[in-house]
């Protein structure tokens, strides 16, 4: 008999050669995405991953584990497998020129003096 | 005051020890996530129990601590349904299910109670609640529509537990007088929206109430008999807490 200090084992009576059933494939459910809210019309925003069978279950898991400190609305949950990834040798791909100064907003040098006027002409 | 008291005795007991029974699953769940889920779900239901105990020593009773580790078994007023041992998770889903349902419709019927201590923490606890059930109902429908052998399993835990299941609405001696304060519609009452509320869940696990000439609710638990489940489970959950009652934690 399995000799434990914690009461939950000991009562169990579980014989030393107890044999642990083998995995079968339950046991390797897939994995679900899961998006939290912060506030109404936020973004939903990536918070990690959970294994479940089906989406309302991970629904259920997702909350318990991304959601349970009172800061979502709302929460979407999406099959790992139905994501798109991009490959980690494409990389390269997002590498950009940097003579292209003339795409970028970094030319609107004007924000700063909106937010001037708006200082000063504050009632 | 005795009235409200026996009231609050008998929905804090029942969720401390569900509470502390569910907890015995932390660290052996079926898999992490629902372990996770499930032992949360067992630490809500003990917030929900020292709400109650506060509110009962507001009303002159010991305070929550010493009333929830200090007392003997045969002191409780839980039904019998939640003092069970674990058994398998087939078990304690369909507890948990059978349970909790009746648990958000009582604290639903609470939340316009004319005692208004009360209807404050129904009020406050309801998004709780409203998760439990949800997790109940799903893993019920998963489990009762998977396989043949989880099919099975459900159907026997479910035969197993409902005659306890029925013994949560024993009536108590104050009924009428709950009633005719506006303070609770009454155990009758409950049961029948509790009929009402898991029928159609049962149905949609492909799951069978048992025959109702089968019905023997088994009552007691409110009036402190209990199985020799309770006092194992007392002891173990009081004996950190009885070496040193006065430690500040």
């Amino acid at each position: 008999m399995i000799q434990s200090l914690d009461p939950r084992i000991a009562r169990e009576k579980i014989n030393e050669e107890n044999n642990i059933a083998p995995l079968t494939e339950m046991d390797n459910w897939e994995t679900y995405e899961v998006f939290h809210q912060k506030k109404r019309g936020d973004q939903h925003i990536h918070v990690g991953i959970v294994h479940a069978p089906n989406p309302e279950m991970a629904f259920l898991f997702g909350k318990e584990q991304y959601g349970r400190r009172g800061i979502s609305v709302n929460m979407w949950v999406v099959k790992t497998s139905n994501v798109f990834a991009s490959d980690y040798d494409d990389s390269d791909i997002f590498d950009t020129v940097p003579e292209k100064q003339y795409r970028e907003a970094g030319g609107y040098k004007v924000m700063s003096k909106i937010n001037k006027y708006k200082k000063e002409n504050t009632l | 005051m005795e009235h409200i008291k026996e009231l609050l005795y008998k929905m804090a007991d029942d969720l401390l020890i569900l509470g502390h029974r569910n907890s015995e699953w932390t660290g052996l769940g079926p898999i992490l996530e629902e372990d996770i889920a499930f032992s949360s779900m067992a630490q809500d239901k003990i917030g929900h129990a020292q709400a109650l105990f506060q509110i009962l020593f507001e009303l002159g009773e010991a305070e929550p601590d010493t009333n929830a580790f200090m007392r003997e078994a045969k002191q409780f007023h839980n039904s019998q349904l939640v003092e069970l041992p674990n058994d398998d998770y087939d078990f304690s889903s369909v507890r948990h299910f059978l349970f909790d349902h009746a648990d958000q419709i009582r604290f639903n019927m609470l939340s316009e109670s004319s005692f208004e201590p009360l209807a404050k923490v129904a009020r406050k606890i309801k998004g709780e609640i409203k998760y439990h059930v949800f997790h109940a109902d799903i893993w019920l429908v998963k489990l009762g529509n998977g396989t043949e052998e989880s099919k099975a399993r459900m159907q026997s835990a479910l035969n197993m537990a409902w005659n306890y299941a029925l013994g949560i609405f024993e009536e108590g001696d104050y009924e009428l007088q709950l009633q005719s304060e506006n303070i609770f519609a009454g155990e009758k009452e409950l049961q029948k929206r509790w009929l009402e509320a898991i029928n159609p869940i049962i149905e949609k696990a492909n799951l069978k109430i048992p025959a109702e000439s089968d019905w023997n609710p088994i009552l007691g638990g409110r009036k402190g008999y209990h199985t020799e489940y309770l006092d194992q489970l007392v002891n173990e959950m009081s004996e950190v807490f009885r070496i040193e009652p006065n430690t500040e934690w």
